[in-house]
């Protein structure tokens, strides 16, 4: 009996080390995989800035980030694709959609010899339609002259977990293919007319890497880390542009003209001569009106931050920063949180 | 989800203890906390075998009642247009452990009689030890394994070989991509082996010397003695540990979607790619927005439970049967 009670007092202890202090505050987040790195340099740069916050962050996905914010069973969420009409409906309060940073999709590809291969978005549609099947089609061979092309047929590689970047791409090719959007639509999943599921970014590259003759789509941050190919993409402004860093935030540069006033926008696609047509912002989702005013300010404090001062860490791992205009009308978007009606930030 | 645990699969007779005279004497207040304790806990994992049966049942609703029976025959997967079927992953995780088991039982089989009854005895413990070390291996190890390894070389040796000789058969016909279903079935069997072989070693040490030395006595050589007097003797346990393994390859999710190629599609050719059960759930589960398409993947979940269920009952009734079929001599 003594033994259980000194195992009891030495539990306690334990627990007592590990709990966090009382004057901590905990704010509690669920959502996107894909901006998980980002998001938490920035949850631990800002302890810096406020020690009393601490976050918690669960990389659950888009999907389980949307009916969680929804529930209310977190403080916010966050997406890699933006809320439909009918999900915000479902929401108990107005939710906004607060960008944080963007991210862009390549199309990378085996090869031999790995020559800079140049596409149009209506062939590559045509490729995941399965119109285009062979690499020395004379549709590739027109955008590609000097390319040494084979007769081999071309092994197409998707997704095969569900996940924003095949939203992305698949936004993209409905842009540019009627076709594409009939046939077969935009979707964190979608049912693909040909190719090889592949798991997760590592699992299409895999397969790339290894088969001869395949083309896939991967991460911007992927395929520069693992050194693989990527094709300039012609965007809206005719002009074939490559996927980097300055190119993608060019793109929500030149869609901040016509920005809408819920963030909740396709960039894919996008005018402007420099950027490049493959990207899109993750965001995150917070309720306009806080229930708990501490919580709330200290919420709306750290979007601000990560807005502003937080932009200087998402180039270093390789997410593309947001563009001066867009943090602006972002500004004003965070000023209009609330709680009980009343701004929790003050006009800065 | 390695699920047929439950599986009897010893060989000798089982003699049920007698039950406690519970009614005669006074019972002390050890026993009667006893009893409680052990009551308590059979009552607990019927509740969450039942709790999630109930569970995958209520969240599956909205797609029983939108699509009904023809759920289990479509064979679209369309989560943009909202239209779903699952055959062709029934199809896969069916075809995928079937496979693996053609290939793994022979083999497990073979390792476990070498190890019981021929192996000098040095080489019985190190050799097994390896052999259980296969079952400690993280399924996504095997994956990665698969991808970087099995996967090349099935492309570029493998099925060019056998679309070569074979390619009459609809079985080994199609480009040879690396993955899809052979992969999965190469790969899954891989895995089961280790669970398969070391319970039929097991199984096979349990058979009594006596009968060995029976057999030996009459004159049987040492095949005739092990088919005779100990594969016969330990069947049911044998036809047990191979279904433990088909369970296990069953619920396999991680290494099979690793290199089955993620395509619902049902084809003849074993060169296609496949999808599984588990892995479309795997796959899509954590980005599935709309309700019904969550709907439609628990209910994938309700089916695969259906399935190992399915074949749970059917390996009891094989075991029972096998089991009853060779009344044991008296000892």
């Amino acid at each position: 009996m003594k033994k259980w009670f000194a195992f009891g007092w030495f539990a306690l202890g334990i627990a007592s080390l590990v709990s966090p202090a009382q004057a901590q505050m905990l704010i509690n987040g669920a959502g996107a995989t894909f901006p998980y790195p980002i998001y938490s340099k920035w949850f631990e740069e800002y302890t810096r800035v406020d020690p009393e916050v601490r976050f918690n962050y669960q990389a659950i996905g888009s999907g389980g980030g949307i009916r969680q914010i929804t529930e209310r069973t977190v403080d916010f969420g966050a997406t890699d694709g933006p809320m439909t009409d009918e999900q915000l409906k479902k929401a108990p309060g107005e939710l906004f959609h607060i960008p944080t940073v963007l991210g862009a999709v390549v199309a990378t590809y085996n090869l031999p010899g790995s020559p800079k291969l140049q596409f149009t978005g209506e062939v590559l549609a045509d490729i995941f339609l399965g119109k285009v099947a062979k690499w020395n089609d004379e549709k590739i061979k027109a955008l590609n002259p000097s390319a040494n092309l084979p007769d081999q047929p071309i092994v197409v590689v998707h997704r095969s977990d569900g996940s924003g970047t095949t939203y992305i791409w698949v936004d993209y090719l409905s842009k540019v293919s009627k076709e594409w959007e009939q046939k077969v639509g935009r979707g964190t999943s979608v049912s693909w007319p040909v190719g090889l599921g592949g798991k997760g970014n590592e699992g299409v590259a895999g397969q790339v890497k290894n088969a001869p003759g395949s083309l896939g789509y991967v991460e911007l941050a992927y395929a520069i880390t693992n050194k693989l190919p990527a094709a300039a993409i012609k965007n809206q402004a005719g002009r074939f542009v490559e996927a980097t860093i300055e190119s993608t935030t060019s793109a929500a540069s030149a869609a901040a003209k016509n920005m809408p006033a819920d963030f909740r926008v396709s960039l894919t696609n996008p005018g402007g001569e420099d950027a490049y047509p493959i990207a899109s912002f993750t965001w995150l989702l917070v309720y306009r009106d806080q229930p708990n005013e501490a919580k709330g300010r200290a919420l709306a404090k750290f979007l601000w931050w990560a807005i502003h001062d937080g932009q200087k860490y998402p180039a270093a791992l390789l997410y593309a920063p947001l563009p001066g205009p867009v943090v602006k009308q972002i500004e004003a978007k965070i000023k209009q949180i609330t709680f009980s009606g009343k701004p929790l930030l003050a006009a800065q | 989800m390695s699920n047929s645990a439950t599986l009897q699969i010893g060989v000798g007779e089982r003699p049920s203890p007698p039950p406690l005279a519970s009614g005669i004497g006074r019972r002390r207040s050890g026993d009667r906390v006893f009893h409680g304790v052990v009551r308590a806990a059979v009552w607990i994992v019927i509740l969450l075998a039942g709790g999630l049966v109930v569970a995958l049942a209520w969240e599956s609703a909205p797609a029983i009642r939108k699509f009904g029976w023809p759920f289990l025959i479509g064979s679209s997967w369309d989560p943009v247009a909202g239209s779903f079927g699952a055959l062709p992953f029934i199809y896969g995780t069916v075809v995928s452990s079937l496979l693996a088991l053609l290939i793994a039982a022979p083999l497990s089989l073979g390792a476990a009689i070498y190890l019981a009854e021929i192996a000098p005895f040095w080489v019985r413990p190190p050799i097994g030890f390896l052999i259980e070390m296969l079952a400690a291996v993280p399924s996504v190890v095997y994956g990665l394994w698969g991808v970087f390894v099995l996967v090349p070389w099935l492309r570029e040796w493998v099925q060019p070989a056998l679309g070569r000789w074979l390619g009459f058969l609809p079985l080994f016909q199609g480009p040879p991509y690396g993955v899809g279903m052979l992969a999965a079935g190469l790969i899954l069997s891989i895995m089961i082996v280790p669970y398969i072989t070391s319970v039929s070693r097991e199984v096979l040490l349990a058979v009594p010397n006596a009968q060995r030395e029976a057999a030996l006595g009459l004159g049987a050589t040492r095949w005739e003695a092990t088919r005779i007097a100990v594969l016969r003797y330990g069947r049911s346990g044998l036809i047990g540990a191979v279904l433990l393994g088909l369970g296990r390859a069953l619920g396999e999710t991680m290494a099979v979607t690793m290199v089955i190629g993620n395509r619902p599609e049902i084809s003849a050719s074993l060169f296609a790619p496949g999808y599984t059960m588990a892995s479309v759930i795997a796959n899509e589960f954590t980005e599935a927005t709309s309700d019904l398409y969550v709907s439609a993947l628990v209910q994938i979940g309700l089916l695969l439970l259906g399935v190992t269920l399915v074949v749970n009952a059917l390996a009891r009734l094989l075991v029972w049967s096998v089991g009853g079929a060779i009344k044991r001599p008296a000892e």
